[in-house]
This record gives structure tokens, sequence and C-alpha cells, in this order.
């Protein structure tokens, strides 16, 4: 029972020392739901109004025809019309134009013909991926394309192969739902490391960490006086950005509230086990700081949350599996988009117990072997 | 008596020696410039691919005709795709929604029949949508793929359903289209917000939270000699760490240099300065470490990862945003990073961000003197 009052007293002190000061009270609110919302907003892989120039040499109603299918499509934006492939050097080296489409003058002969005009395009690449999915879309315009159909309609009976696709859980292909269903755990990581990795050299370094030593806590019950504010903000954060998810940004939630709960509550403990221990080996608060983003960085980068894990080299994605925020980004856009429940998430769920349940006794162990 | 000038050098450099020993003392701050780089460097270049490879890939069959079954081959041949080979519609759904494909591809029964009685043919593609990204980059994978098969048949002789027009696609600067080639020199200002930022916003609301403001307070120490003091030492170890990127880049990664080292660096200095004014102006502000450390993450590192360009485009998100990512430094320091990496020494973009840059680190370094300016020399 007194162990229980202890516990407590050290719990209301620890939000004290968040809540009190406004400025930390703001932070550990305010700059999340900004950021959410900012991030949500910017973090996208569309492509969308890719600014082209065309250099037509062919200057026919056929190659107009065809000009006319890729300024109606709402994915570009007819920024120059160029005289001459001299041209195209300093449109696209400044940047002015992301693409120029070039018809040779031989466009309307070739029509028709056994041997189909080539249309070059020439794309700036210093943004691979733009410039990959921009040709994607003048790809597919050209596959529609029909010589003798009228704008747009196309010819009913002109050859053509065409790909038909469906797309299952995403069907007009967003990357803001892939973003911003997992950016709450991302988020909630961050605040989570910053919160717990400096409570504990923040006394280290005002001294006041021997007052609390000397004070009758067990070495344990100081530790989770530090853990569960940090659990707490964690799981209210990341649940005030789920629903911020679901109807600011309108991401779909298909799944089990119970199943993004327990995801949540498991990878917020296994991050306040990161925290304490980068804690429990910093004297100074600037120790810990960064020692948060040795952790924080790579976390992001290896699990999947703006990247996927399948595109890395075999060997490192065997080492993602060590990762919490993979798990629980995978987890998360389970249950939003592919609608899972808890019995869904489990191959998820496991690796975070098993990682939380190496954290947060490797930061007990820590904490005592660094003040006892 | 000696000048002015000179007493000012000397008080600049007690303090230089003075911040130089706390980098020592505390060897996170050397983790922070040097570990950081190569552990980032390493982890961007092998773990970050925007590029699909070898992609699981369901095909199914209801026609076993010839033309069929050549098309299919095709996906089979090409390095992109890892091709399964389902029996039916079915099999090869459950295969997608247990996540083991990422797509299918399927030709329906009567695909010779169209093919070479109407010329007009489909080819069917289901797609897992929750990677919008990689379905779409698939989508192409599997569209060239199908285009490719249609040029060999025509080349062949063979009846062919194609297109009428054929693209030849071209993509300046980065041929191969790779992703890493404009990922790693964007880290560059990633690594450098880091040192710049993060590092800096703890020094001032140091000596204020430890009380040895006062001491500094007491001493002749200018405000301006101070933030030189506490900028120098910085200034030094970011360089390190740009160095440090730059090196990795081009030999480990392959990435070209094609404009000038100079400028490359001159550039990064401006950014490291801009990033530097701006961890002193917040911790000079906010006088608090925790509260310091916090905005220095929220207003300087995340801005620089998700409103930079580094890795999600800016002419593609809505205006308001794209608005507010011209009060990000790491914008410019990205595009220009990007073409002085990629494109060469390409004017018209480099200087108006370069001056872009000088302003950004004028107005952070006039904020930082204002203050500490306050404190110090009020009476």
């Amino acid at each position: 029972m007194n162990a229980l009052r202890r516990i407590l007293a050290l719990v209301a002190k620890e939000f004290l020392a968040v809540l009190r000061d406004p400025k930390s009270r703001f932070v550990v609110i305010g700059p999340p739901f900004i950021q959410f919302v900012v991030f949500g907003y910017a973090a996208t892989f569309d492509v969308t109004d890719v600014r082209y120039a065309v250099l037509d040499e062919s200057r026919t109603a056929e190659s107009r025809r065809f000009l006319a299918d890729i300024e109606h499509s709402p994915d570009f934006h007819l920024v120059r019309m160029l005289d001459s492939t001299s041209q195209m050097t300093d449109v696209i080296e400044s940047q002015d134009v992301r693409l120029v489409v070039h018809v040779g003058s031989d466009f309307a002969r070739r029509l028709g013909t056994g041997d189909p005009p080539v249309v070059q395009v020439v794309a700036d690449g210093r943004n691979s991926n733009v410039a990959s999915v921009a040709l994607g879309y003048l790809g597919r315009i050209a596959a529609r394309f029909s010589p003798s159909g009228a704008d747009g309609a196309g010819d009913p009976s002109a050859p053509r192969l065409l790909v038909v696709e469906r797309s299952w859980f995403n069907a007009n292909l967003s990357s803001r739902w892939y973003i911003v269903s997992a950016l709450a755990a991302e988020i909630a990581m961050v605040v989570v490391m910053l919160l717990t990795s400096l409570s504990v050299a923040r006394e280290r370094e005002f001294g006041t960490f021997d007052q609390l030593l000397v004070a009758p806590f067990r070495a344990g019950e100081i530790l989770i006086g530090k853990a569960v504010p940090g659990i707490v903000f964690g799981i209210f954060d990341g649940l005030l950005l789920s629903a911020a998810a679901v109807w600011w940004f309108g991401v779909p939630f298909r799944g089990a509230f119970l199943a993004m709960l327990a995801v949540l509550f498991v990878f917020v403990l296994a991050i306040v086990g990161v925290g304490l221990l980068v804690s429990s080996l910093s004297t100074t608060m600037q120790q810990g700081l960064l020692g948060s983003f040795v952790f924080i960085m790579p976390a992001t980068i290896l699990s999947g949350f703006t990247t996927p894990v399948e595109n890395m080299p075999g060997w490192l994605q065997t080492l993602t599996l060590a990762n919490p925020l993979r798990h629980a980004v995978l987890a998360l856009r389970h249950v939003f988009l592919q609608g899972a429940g808890p019995s869904e998430v489990w191959p998820q769920l496991w690796p975070l117990l098993v990682i939380a349940g190496v954290t947060l006794p490797a930061a007990s162990w820590m904490f005592r072997s660094r003040t006892g | 008596m000696s000048s002015p000038r000179a007493r000012s050098l000397l008080r600049l450099r007690g303090l230089l020696r003075k911040e130089l020993l706390q980098v020592r003392r505390d060897p996170s701050s050397i983790l922070l410039a040097v570990v950081m780089p190569v552990v980032l460097l390493f982890l961007f270049g092998y773990g970050v691919s925007l590029d699909p490879l070898e992609v699981p890939l369901a095909v199914v069959a209801d026609d076993s005709s010839a033309p069929a079954r050549d098309l299919l081959a095709r996906f089979a041949s090409t390095p992109y795709f890892d091709v399964v080979t389902a029996a039916t519609m079915d099999e090869a759904s459950a295969l997608l929604e247990g996540g083991a494909v990422d797509g299918i591809v399927r030709v329906r029964g009567d695909f010779e029949r169209e093919l070479l009685r109407d010329g007009r043919a489909d080819v069917q593609l289901v797609l897992n949508g929750i990677d919008a990204n990689r379905a779409s980059l698939i989508r192409n994978y599997v569209t060239q793929a199908v285009a490719g098969w249609t040029t060999a048949r025509r080349a062949r002789g063979e009846p062919a359903a194609g297109p009428a027009v054929v693209l030849e696609p071209r993509t300046w600067f980065n041929p191969v289209n790779e992703s890493r080639a404009y990922l790693v020199p964007g880290l560059i200002a990633l690594i450098m917000t880091l040192t710049g930022t993060l590092l800096t916003a703890l020094v001032i609301a140091r000596e204020w939270e430890r009380g040895t403001m006062e001491a500094i307070l007491a001493t002749p120490l200018r405000a301006r000699e101070l933030l030189i003091g506490k900028t120098l030492p910085y200034l030094g170890l970011g360089l390190l760490g740009l160095a440090i990127s730059i090196l990795g880049g081009v030999w480990l990664f392959d990435v070209p240099l094609r404009g000038s080292l100079f400028l490359l660096v001159l550039c990064s200095s401006l950014f490291l300065l801009a990033a530097l004014g701006l961890g002193l102006a917040f911790s000079a502000g906010l006088r608090v470490q925790f509260v310091a450390a916090q905005v220095s993450v929220i207003a300087g590192f995340l801005p620089a990862f998700f409103l930079s360009g580094l890795l999600f485009d800016l002419g593609s998100v809505p205006a308001p945003i794209r608005f507010i990512s011209h009060i990000v430094p790491a914008r410019y320091f990205v595009d220009i990073s990007h073409t002085l990496f990629l494109a060469g020494d390409v004017w018209s973009v480099v200087l108006p961000d370069a001056l872009a840059l000088a302003v950004a680190a004028t107005v952070f370094f006039a904020l930082a003197r204002r203050n500490v300016g306050e404190r110090l020399e009020s009476p």
C-alpha cells in the first residue's frame, strides 16, 4: 500500500515537472498536432500538376490531338511551347518544367502504319520518383490515344492492348492514406522519446537526482514514476492523431478500435523502455537529446513509414524486425486500410511485446546499475 | 593599452577555448557530428529506396494460347518481378490479400481471339494499393512490360495490337532512374540540420539553466562575441559532417558530383550558418533546454525532413504548404544540392537559392543577437 502511495506521489511529481512550465506544457500537446496537420499534407508521394513544355515539329491536326490529350489530363500543366530543340536543355535545367514532350516531324505520316511514330519525352531526373510517376502517366495517355477518334473519346475499333487496373484497399492510390495512417505512431514515438530520454538526465544535470535517491524511494518506483507520463502522453497523442487521421484527412478506419489501442499501448511501452535506457545512460540533457536521435532516425528510416521495407536489401530487412516502429506502422496500416481486428494484428503485436519485454527490463537494469 | 579590437579578439579566444573544452568534455556532440553522418549515410544509402525490385507478382492465365503464355513469360524474365503462377483468380486474390504478392496480372480466356481478330485486348491488373507510390510504380513496370511485348511482336512480324504512338522516355541527370541519386544529396541537408540546429539549441539555454550565464554577464564579453564563440566550434563540426557526407555519397554510393565542389561547400556553409543561427535564436530565446530541444526538433529538424523536397516533392503539395515551405532554409539547400550533384552548375537555380539562404542566415542571426542582447547589455 505504501509502495503504491509512493509511486503515485512520484507520478504526480513527474506530471507536474512537465505541465507546470507553460512552455513545456504547450510542447507536449500543441506541436504534435501542428506537425500532424502540416506533415499530413506535405508527406505525399502523389504527383500532380506536372509542369511540362511541348516541342511540336509536326504541327498537324494529328499531333495537336495527341497533345490535347495530355493537356486535358488533370495531372499535367502546360507551361511553354518550345520552338527548337536547343531550348530543351534550358527549360529542364532551370526547373521551369519537369518534362518536355517532343513530337517529331514524321508524326502524322507514320500514324496508323505498322511503324508507329515515336514521341520523345525528356524528364528531369533530379527527383527520380516524380520522373517515373509522370512518365507512367504519359505512357497511359499514349496507350489510349487513337488517331482517328474524337478528342478523348477514342476510336472503338482502333487496335490497342490496354492494361486495365484496379487497386485494392486504396482505390485512388492516394499516398496520403499510406502516410497519415501511420503518422500517429511516428509522432507519438518522437514525443515519448523526448519526454523520457530527458527526464532522468534533467534531474542529473540539476542535481535533484541525488535528492530523489536519498528520499525513501526504491529504484523501481522512481523508474515507474518516470515511465508513466511518457506512457500517458504517448497513448493520448497516438489516439488524438489517429482520430484526426479519420476526421481531418478522411482516411478510412476499417478495422477494430481495440486492435489499434493494443498496438499503441504495447508500442508506447517499448518506446518508453528505449527512452529510459537512453536517459539512464545520459548525464546531461544534451546527451539525452542526442541519444534519443540516435534511436529516432534509424527507427524512422527503417520502419517503412515513408519508404517501403520491401525495397531494402534482404539483410537490412531482417534487421528491421528489431525495430518497434516497423511493427507499429504495419499494424496501424492493417487496422486502418485493410480492416484488421485484434487477431489479425497479432503477427505485429507479439514482436512488439517481445521488444517491450527487452527494453523495459534493460532500462530498469541500467537504471539500477547507474544509481547503485 | 591594446586596441579595442585586440581586446575583443582576446575575449573571443577565451570563450572559444571554453566552448571547445565543453565540446571535448562531452563526447556526445562529436558523436552527433561524426558518427551520425556515417550512420545516416549508410541507412539512407542502403535503407531508403523508392525503387521496387523483385516485386512478388501473381500471374493468372485463363487462356493457355501461345500469345498469352508468351506475354506472361515476359514478366518472369525482367528483374522487376518475382513471378508466382496461380491457377485461378481466387487463388491469386488470396495471395494478394495475405500480402504474399503485391499485384496480380491476369490474361482472360478470350485473349488470343480478341488480339488476333479485333486487335483489341485487355490485360487485367490488380494491385495492393496500401503503398500507393509503390503501386503506381509497379503499374508502370507492368505497362512497360506489355508495351515491350507488343514492340517485340511487331519486330517479329506477328500480329500485334499496338498503341498508335510509342513513347521514348529519357531521364536526364539520372538515366537509370535510381532514387538513391536524389536521396543522398538531399541527406546532407538533414545531417547539417542535426549538427546545426539541434546541437546549438542547447548551448545558450544551458548557460541560463545552469546559472553560468550570470558569470558570462559579469565579464566584459559582448553579445556579438558570445554568438561568434558559440557558432565557430559547431560550424567546424558541421563542415566535418559535410565532408563525410560528400565523400561517402560519391565513393560509397556512386552519386555523381557534376557541379563544382567549391560551390557546393560554399552553399553548404551558408546553409549551415542558417541552421546554426536558428538553433542559437531558439536557445537564447527559450532559455530552457527541454523546451529548446523540443522546439528545435519541431521547427528545425522535422521541416527539414518533410518540407524540404528531400523525400516528398514540393511541386505536388497543396499551395498553403508550399507557401510555408518557403521559410524553410533546407528547401533551398536541397534544391542546390540536387542540382550541383546531378545537373551541374546551373546558375539560374543556384543563385536565387543561395541568396535565400544568405537572407535566412542573416535573419536568424539577427534574431539570436536580439534574444541574447536584451539581457546581456542591459544595466
